[in-house]
């Protein structure tokens, strides 16, 4: 690894963990949502400086778009969304403290002592290429359980959201037409 | 074949998607004078200049328990995205970094113009803003996911997701004859997520101009510039992704890339003013009932032809 | 060296993932949490990839942290507002009488 790529990672890490800090002392529930983007940013930033670019710069739009969502939901439901009056949402805070370091240092003790094994092999010339062949190939299984997972995921999702079934949109009998919904779209209404 | 040439394309760049856009913008201004029946001068295609220096001494507006933090940083992200997204088109043969995922990245950069937005309208503490920013929220859910696939089927069929390989494959025939519906979904994506013309929706006249409702001075300026300078990238990678890039007869190759994206930024700007602003809710039902799968099989296309290849 | 530091990184934001999803109240910021969990797992996952074994596998951990990542959060906030559209909560604590 050069200089170049060294301050990079250093960079980006630092500034992902002061995100992760600032996701859970910020009084605003914009900033912190917008904290969070920026701490995941900065890892789809590692990934990129790790030599993995289509995942690295994917992991920047995906979560760019999840994190404006998530500010519209934290807008919608928490009670203190623009942070003007302090308050604090917590419950067992020092047990967390004690667990969550207990995890670090167990974490960062065996980051230490494990003898890593040396690297195996080169890495390939096209990183998204590797990926994209793997996903169609040896993993498709993989591939498959994901996808059903994703697929499952909206389906359930719309499922406990929406508060409206199939017999509010077409009737008792299911038998009218054209749904019957509160927002009209653009499509024939 | 696309290069990366020293550090000078950084500022040259730049200059010329800022260049693009002050022709966006004159012409823009020509054809509302023409509609509205006053003589189309070269003066009138000046206004919007004075109008920047008229912002630039504009005192910005304080508002109370604004977040100013948030808010400069959603005004500052619209343009700085723009600017970043260039980086990936080449011009002529050059690029500034003709990056193996140029395609992803100029994805990424045009979704961080969401959060920029929603920033830029939560920021100020003012519901009319707020709202704008919501609606540029609800629109982008609409338009984002045809504008994917319409990114993904040139880059299928040029198995690569490399922008100056993909204007490279289209030796012969170019991607936008036998993708139109991709082009036509990138195009709406471009007037999308440059919130102008049927997609203004954001900063309407409604809501007494929206996210940009409360934004004065230099804000302002930044906020529009960011529109117009996406207007002008968008056009400008149409280019490499569906109009065969730099190749053509005669000229040289940076003469074409100017030719075709102001070809496409003026088809652009004529549209702005000849469609309507579309509500969001109604656009989302025809983008996801509609669009969605037009443009999934519009993708398999060029899937089946490099699987056939 | 780097690798060691790098995986320090990943801990660090599992470790204050941990912590905002075991302290916080509110179901949205529970979720914060569990997202910089999932960070600090794609983290290590570029290290082990990068430093170790550069082969596809690593990557399909990355391209599986991601996807739950989305799962995570789209039934996040589908629990959210079914919790909230029936008594308007979104503190876990107040959905107690949901255990057992």
């Amino acid at each position: 690894m050069d200089t170049v790529r060294l301050a990079l990672l250093a960079g980006l890490g630092v500034l992902a963990l002061a995100g992760g800090v600032l996701v859970f002392t910020c009084d605003s529930m914009a900033r912190v949502t917008f904290a969070l983007l920026g701490s995941l940013c900065c890892v789809g930033g590692v990934v990129t400086v790790l030599g993995l670019p289509y995942l690295g710069v994917a992991i920047v739009l995906m979560m760019v778009m999840e994190m404006v969502i998530m500010a519209v939901f934290m807008i919608a439901y928490m009670m203190n969304p623009a942070g003007l009056m302090p308050m604090s949402m917590l419950h067992n805070k020092r047990g967390s403290l004690l667990v969550s370091g207990a995890v670090f240092a167990a974490l960062v003790a065996a980051v230490l002592l494990t003898p890593w094994p040396a690297r195996t092999g080169p890495p390939p010339p096209d990183t998204t290429f590797q990926l994209g062949k793997a996903l169609m190939g040896t993993q498709m299984l993989t591939m498959l359980v994901l996808g059903f997972a994703l697929l499952a995921t909206m389906v359930g999702a719309t499922v406990l959201a929406t508060h409206r079934g199939r017999y509010d949109r077409f009737g008792d009998d299911l038998g009218r037409r054209q749904a019957r919904d509160p927002a009209g779209g653009g499509v024939g209404r | 074949m696309v290069e990366a040439a020293g550090w000078w394309p950084v500022l040259v760049a730049p200059a010329l998607l800022l260049a693009g856009a002050v022709l966006a913008v004159a012409g823009d201004a020509m054809l509302a004078a023409r509609y509205a029946g006053r003589p189309a001068r070269a003066a009138v295609a000046a206004v919007p200049l004075l109008e920047v220096a008229r912002l630039l001494a504009q005192q910005p507006r304080t508002l109370p328990k604004a977040d100013r933090l948030l808010w400069r940083l959603g005004v500052v992200t619209v343009p700085v995205a723009a600017v970043l997204s260039v980086l990936v088109i080449p011009f002529g043969h050059r690029a500034v970094a003709d990056l193996s995922v140029g395609v992803v990245w100029f994805n990424a950069m045009e979704v961080l113009t969401w959060a920029g937005l929603w920033l830029a309208g939560w920021g100020p503490n003012a519901a009319f803003s707020l709202i704008g920013g919501y609606r540029f929220v609800a629109q982008g859910l609409a338009y984002e996911l045809p504008l994917m696939f319409a990114l993904i089927s040139p880059a299928t069929a040029a198995q690569s997701l490399g922008v100056g390989d993909i204007a490279e494959a289209q030796q012969g025939l170019w991607f936008a004859v036998w993708m139109p519906v991709a082009f036509a979904g990138y195009l709406a994506g471009v007037l999308a997520f440059a919130f102008l013309g049927p997609f203004g929706y954001p900063a309407g006249r409604d809501t007494a101009a929206g996210v940009l409702g409360e934004t004065a001075g230099v804000d302002r300026l930044l906020l529009q510039a960011g529109r117009w300078l996406w207007l002008t990238s968008g056009a400008a990678m149409a280019v490499p992704l569906f109009l065969g890039g730099a190749a053509g007869p005669g000229v040289p190759g940076w003469a074409w890339s100017a030719l075709k994206t102001l070809l496409v930024l003026a088809v652009l700007v004529w549209s702005l003013r000849r469609l309507p602003v579309l509500r969001a809710d109604r656009y989302a039902e025809f983008a996801w009932v509609v669009l969605v799968p037009l443009t999934i099989a519009q993708a398999l296309v060029p899937a089946l032809v490099v699987l056939d290849r | 060296m780097t690798f060691e530091l790098v995986l320090v990184l990943a801990a660090g934001l599992f470790s204050i993932g941990l912590f905002g999803a075991l302290s916080q109240q509110s179901i949205v910021m529970i979720m914060m949490g569990i997202e910089l969990m999932i960070g600090g797992i794609i983290v290590a996952a570029a290290a082990f990839w990068h430093f170790l074994a550069p082969a596809a596998d690593g990557q399909v951990v990355i391209v599986g942290a991601v996807v739950a990542m989305a799962v995570e959060m789209a039934m996040g906030f589908a629990v959210t507002t079914a919790i909230y559209r029936a008594r308007q909560v979104d503190m876990t604590d107040m959905a107690e009488d949901l255990k057992g």
